[in-house]
């Protein structure tokens, strides 16, 4: 005890003396909100009325989706010939749609799982609706891959499942490790969200309930388990949370890792290189920070949250995507380096040819949107102008969607023998099917915002200044 | 006798509040009694004596059995039942079995440690007498609750209702079970 007095004593000694600024901790939940206010402020956006916008977006976005359902239907009953891949390019729109779109769950995860174990509490006011958006790009990416195998209905020989040719898959093809890493994913993401809205259904029971609706409230209690708020309950959901954070770390970084390997694995020029890996990643995680942006402002200004999504969460995301966006733009010029530094012929020709030869104008789009737009975020000025900040998430989307065609398309449409080269166009169908995809996603993004919390109201009770029991005592250590 | 009720239930505005009666009822020496809170409470654990979770026994179990099956499922498949040969490559080695093994750790681990968080909260449990007061949706809300159990072996009707008041409890009500 003595000598943590000392200790004390000493380093207010020192505190006298080199006089510390004080820097305050930005408010996470701003205009000192309390805990009612949150609860009425998240689950009155699902009690309420359905808003007309709403309608007027889910009728446009089903229209859209259907443009998916009608590519997918002709595409089943034509063959898979009816997308415009040919010899060389036999990976096209399919397999950069697929890789666009797990990228953008990447971002997800991150907030929900890294940004957790870093003790990063702004993730909270976004994690919810970052996760959302997470299951459901995994579920238009999914999309792709499955109906690219031609004969979706033999789709299930991906799955270690008997069948009758006794033959069992083969675990050295970094594409059978991409089928366990995505459905992998899809699941743990499931579960992961699923977890979090556990305490959260059951405020939704209670009030459902006291409002007279037995029958959502029952659909809403049944999901809930009968949480009933219990501090011995609290306690294991913590610890389970963080275990399940603690494994979605190594599960995001290793997904887009594999997703890399697709390539990386493969002997082909541009494709074939070691700093694939962790390129991918910071390129998915910039992708989904590009995404989350672009949904959480118009949220934002929809449902008035300017108090649980502050300037302070908006600058944060925005720094996120700065640094990815940098460790991206450092790849794309450390690949040229080192294309040139391996002097290996076919290497440097593949580079030359994705700045300068017949796809030079996408890869002057993909450089654009991923290098020089997300600099602008150093400037706070712009950070908090939010329309700059959301047409800048825009250019984001578009480069990451160019970069995984510059990838894939430019280096098979220049393979080995110059006899086979090729130049590869979208057919109406495969565009038709890709901009589905954004019904599809829409749809599955409305009616979470109809029917869920879109923001984890605990976790934001939990952040607020009052929540700290020790906060009657002053600011000391504990 | 009437009949004894199934728990007393106190009603806390603050966190510091409740942390402070928390810290009363433990050292009364009760055993079955619990907190009512809207989000985990950072040091009610310690301040209830809830000893440290036991969630990590059941994660590292699902992981070690994940990492088990994806390796002798790949061994199985590819060595033992049918040898395949492509490329010349071994028919098994750990080094291509890993990325399918470690993607199953991590799924295994995530639906043990979530397995093991209801079993050990007994959840899925749909009916509790707690969930009868007409209150409890505070409890998920903004209040606090203290429920003292009277299966409790300390439980005794007036002594528990004065602690609860001691302890600053408002609204102290008997639960039926």
């Amino acid at each position: 005890m003595s000598h943590a007095a000392e200790n004390s004593a000493a380093a207010t000694a020192v505190l006298r003396e080199v006089k510390p600024a004080s820097l305050p901790r930005p408010l996470l939940v701003e205009n000192g909100r309390s805990y009612g206010w949150i609860t009425d402020k998240i689950c009155g956006i699902i009690e309420g009325k359905t808003p007309a916008w709403w309608w007027w977006c889910f009728i446009v976005a089903c229209f859209v989706a259907s443009w998916t359902v009608a590519g997918i239907t002709y595409l089943v009953s034509t063959g898979v010939g009816v997308w415009g891949h040919a010899n060389p390019v036999n990976w096209a729109w399919d397999i950069v749609n697929f890789v666009f779109w797990i990228g953008i769950g990447h971002a997800g995860t991150l907030i929900s799982a890294i940004l957790c174990l870093l003790r990063q509490k702004w993730r909270t006011s976004i994690n919810r609706a970052a996760e959302a958006m997470t299951i459901f790009a995994v579920v238009c990416a999914g999309i792709f891959p499955v109906f690219h195998v031609g004969r979706v209905w033999f789709a299930w020989f991906l799955f270690p499942i008997p069948n009758y040719n006794s033959i069992w898959q083969n675990y050295r093809s970094p594409l059978e490790w991409d089928v366990f890493a995505v459905s992998t994913y899809a699941t743990v993401s499931v579960l992961f969200w699923y977890v979090g809205l556990v305490p959260d259904l059951a405020i939704l029971r209670d009030r459902f309930f006291n409002a007279g609706r037995k029958v959502r409230s029952f659909i809403y209690g049944l999901f809930a388990l009968g949480w009933r708020g219990s501090n011995r309950h609290w306690s294991n959901y913590e610890m389970a949370y963080v275990i399940l954070a603690g494994v979605s770390t190594p599960l995001v970084l290793s997904v887009h890792t594999i997703v890399s390997f697709d390539f990386a694995v493969s002997l082909l020029p541009g494709w074939h290189t070691t700093i694939f890996p962790p390129y991918f990643v910071a390129g998915a995680v910039f992708s989904g920070f590009g995404m989350v942006l672009t949904l959480m402002l118009p949220l934002r200004v929809i449902f008035k949250l300017e108090d649980l999504i502050t300037q302070y969460h908006i600058d944060c995301m925005c720094k996120i995507a700065l640094a990815t966006g940098s460790m991206v733009g450092y790849a794309y010029i450390m690949e040229f380096f080192i294309a040139w530094y391996g002097s290996n012929p076919y290497e440097g020709f593949a580079f030359i040819n994705r700045a300068f030869g017949p796809y030079a104008w996408a890869y002057w789009i993909m450089f654009l949107c991923n290098v020089i737009t997300p600099q602008l975020f150093w400037f706070k000025k712009l950070r908090r102008n939010l329309v700059a900040v959301w047409i800048i998430s825009i250019f984001i989307n578009v480069g990451m969607w160019f970069e995984r065609f510059v990838i894939i398309v430019t280096s098979l449409a220049r393979d080995f023998l110059p006899s086979s080269w090729g130049y590869y166009s979208p057919s109406i169908v495969e565009i038709f099917t890709f901009f589905g995809t954004f019904g599809v996603f829409s749809v599955l993004f409305l009616l979470f915002i109809r029917f869920l919390p879109i923001m984890p109201m605990a976790e934001l009770k939990a952040v607020t200044p009052q929540a700290d029991p020790h906060a009657h005592h002053g600011h000391g250590k504990h | 006798m009437a009949a004894q009720p199934n728990s007393l239930i106190a009603t806390f505005e603050t966190t510091a509040d409740l942390m402070r009666a928390a810290e009363t009822v433990r050292d009364a020496g009760y055993k079955h009694w619990d907190c009512i809170t809207p989000f985990p409470v950072h040091g009610l654990d310690k301040a209830m004596g809830v000893a440290r979770s036991r969630v990590p026994r059941f994660s590292l179990a699902g992981g070690i059995t994940g990492f088990c099956t994806g390796m002798s499922m790949i061994w199985f498949m590819n060595r033992f039942d049918y040898p395949l040969v492509v490329g010349g490559k071994p028919f098994f080695s750990p080094m291509f079995a890993f990325p399918v093994s470690y993607e199953l750790t991590i799924l295994f681990t995530a639906f043990a440690t979530i397995g093991g968080m209801l079993f050990l909260n007994r959840l899925p449990m749909h009916y509790h007498p707690v969930l009868k007061y007409d209150q409890i949706h505070r409890g998920l809300d903004d209040r606090f609750f203290i429920v003292i159990e009277s299966r409790d072996p300390k439980f005794n009707l007036e002594a528990t209702r004065a602690l609860l008041e001691k302890a600053g409890g408002a609204d102290i009500t008997e639960l039926e079970a």
